[in-house]
């Protein structure tokens, strides 16, 4: 009896020991990088860009260049991922070909990010002379998110209940009609989660930039950029901490970085609290 | 007797189990035909074949005929969404889409190309009023209409079906999940409405059957055992099975 009543308790708190040691990493991370870039992160290096001619620094082109990648990369990717789920969850037989599909979803996945940027800089930049830059990395990138998408896209769908589009068809609509005005919009909130997802893997994502969105940044248009390089924050991270050994400006960038992670995390719970209040009505 | 829509030797498998067999039956204009017979019986896998409601199951097999007005709808030249337009289906589970009353009524004659405001907003109205609901939620016509009650929900989902104007309508077990209020509300509706529709029905509750029907249909395993006039087939069970069936000595 007593032995039960010791066991109980240890279990209960080793669990009690491991959630605390989960939140107070987490505390020591983010309050370490707020702690050691915040101090570092000035309007001019937020507005600015690095010149040795003027000896300035800043990552205002960094934080364009960011920004244009996410827009190029899902501009890229949703039309094809929520497609393709589309396509496999409403109107494919499910069977061999769409399970393969799925498991080669799964299995991209997986794979390292430098690969992605190795293959990326090879078919992209190389083969097709896209040059370095924009349109190379956010194709990179769109490839390397699709499976996210695809896997969060199908979910959404298959999460829709069958009732509704029984309700449709029954009044006449076609299987489009059904999809359109029944069932992407039940799976809106899950595609939105995805998108958000991707967002927070495309700001995040350094190694399979490098190679196809250049390191180099200069505030630039849309356009230029495109096909001229242009480094994202987290790559300009890299390139601070490694190639000038600027700790102090790596840690910036870092606390920004975080910055945006948090108000993308935030940003999905929130909508995702918006549609379902949407969906129940009133 | 002049058949709306009529079934011969329909036989049907969902993959090698079979459903139905041969079952030939005729549903007569402005009357209620109610279906009854024990659960797994194929009452409703047979009303969904007659708007071919069936085909979104997968591995699904038919044989046999079923005529909609002289017509074999499984004709290939036959367009599918025009003749479900025609045979309208109201589903066991309310099933609202999660969208306002109004759009849920409006969804089906959008579907069949009706855009204009005043047009639509007449529709619904007159659908609503038909299926006993208007009252109810005139005032919340924007409103989501998964915020209703079940039995509003199910005459919301009526409401829908009438909208698009139909010639039939399918109901199977469409008060099974409602309380008494509700339920008796939904069967005067039915008495109402076979004035200006055929309506089929399914149902597992024989005082419902008896209540509202002309016509009786009763199933076991996938066969059609007799179909007549509901006081007849009550009264005088042509066939032992379906007496013991209705007088709750199985099922
Ligand atoms: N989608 C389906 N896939 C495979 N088999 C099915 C499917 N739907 C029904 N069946 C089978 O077909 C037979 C008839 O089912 P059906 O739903 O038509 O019965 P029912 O008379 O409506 O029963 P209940 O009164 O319980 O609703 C059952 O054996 C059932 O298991
Ligand atoms: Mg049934």
């Amino acid at each position: 009896m007593g032995g039960r009543r010791v066991r109980d308790g240890l279990l209960r708190g080793a669990l009690w020991a491991s959630g605390v040691l989960t939140c107070a990493l987490l505390a020591f991370l983010i309050g370490f990088v707020l702690w050691r870039g915040l101090g570092h992160v000035s309007w001019g290096l937020l507005t600015g860009q690095r010149s040795y001619l003027n000896h300035t620094d800043g990552i205002f082109p960094n934080i364009l260049n960011t920004l244009y990648m996410i827009l190029f990369t899902l501009a890229a990717a949703l039309p094809v991922g929520v497609g393709a789920a589309v396509y496999l969850t409403e109107y494919a037989p499910a069977g061999p070909w769409t399970s393969a599909i799925e498991f080669a979803a799964e299995t991209l996945a997986g794979i390292p990010s430098i690969l992605y940027g190795l293959v990326g800089m090879l078919f992209f930049v190389r083969l097709l002379r896209l040059g370095t830059g924009v349109v190379s990395g956010g194709l990179t990138l769109a490839v390397m998110i699709l499976p996210v998408v695809l896997r969060t896209t199908q979910e959404a769908l298959k999460a829709v209940p069958r009732s509704y589009r029984e309700g449709a068809m029954g009044l006449g609509a076609g299987r489009w009609r059904t999809v359109y005005t029944v069932v992407l919009p039940g799976a809106a909130q899950g595609i939105v989660t995805g998108c958000i997802l991707s967002v927070g893997r495309i700001v995040g994502e350094s190694a399979a930039l490098l190679f196809t969105a250049g390191t180099a940044a200069r505030a630039a248009g849309l356009l230029r950029a495109l096909h001229t390089p242009s480094a994202t924050l987290s790559v300009s991270l890299y390139v601070y901490a490694n190639e000038y050994g600027d700790l102090d400006t790596a840690m910036a960038i870092a606390a920004v970085l975080l910055l945006i992670t948090l108000a993308i995390n935030l940003l999905a719970a929130r909508t995702g609290r918006r549609l379902d209040r949407q969906k129940g009505g009133e | 007797m002049d058949a709306v829509l009529s079934t011969h030797r329909l036989s049907l498998w969902y993959g090698t189990n079979q459903a139905l067999k041969g079952v030939s039956l005729d549903v007569p204009a402005h009357r209620v035909t109610a279906l009854i017979g024990p659960s797994g019986c194929g009452k409703s896998t047979f009303l969904k074949t007659l708007n071919r409601m069936h085909e979104l199951v997968p591995g699904v097999r038919v044989e046999g005929e079923v005529l909609y007005r002289g017509r074999s709808i499984f004709d290939p030249a036959l367009d599918v969404t025009a003749l479900r337009r025609q045979v309208g289906m109201v589903f066991q589970k309310a099933n609202p889409f999660p969208m306002s009353v109004y759009d849920n009524i409006a969804y089906g004659p959008r579907t069949h190309g009706i855009r204009r405001r005043g047009e639509l907003d007449a529709i619904v109205e007159r659908s609503l009023r038909a299926a006993a609901i208007w009252d109810e939620v005139k005032d919340r016509l924007r409103k989501s209409a998964l915020s209703l009650s079940g039995g509003q929900q199910q005459r919301v989902c009526i409401a829908r079906a009438l909208a698009v104007e139909p010639d039939v309508l399918l109901m199977d077990e469409a008060t099974s999940a409602l309380d008494p209020i509700s339920t008796s509300r939904i069967e005067e509706l039915i008495t109402e409405l076979k004035r200006s529709y055929t309506i089929v029905i399914v149902t597992h509750n024989m005082q419902q059957a008896a209540r509202v029907s002309d016509r009786c249909a009763f199933f076991l395993q996938g066969e059609l055992v007799e179909a007549g006039d509901t006081g007849r087939l009550f009264s005088m069970p042509g066939d032992r099975r379906t007496e013991d069936y209705i007088t709750g000595r199985f099922g």
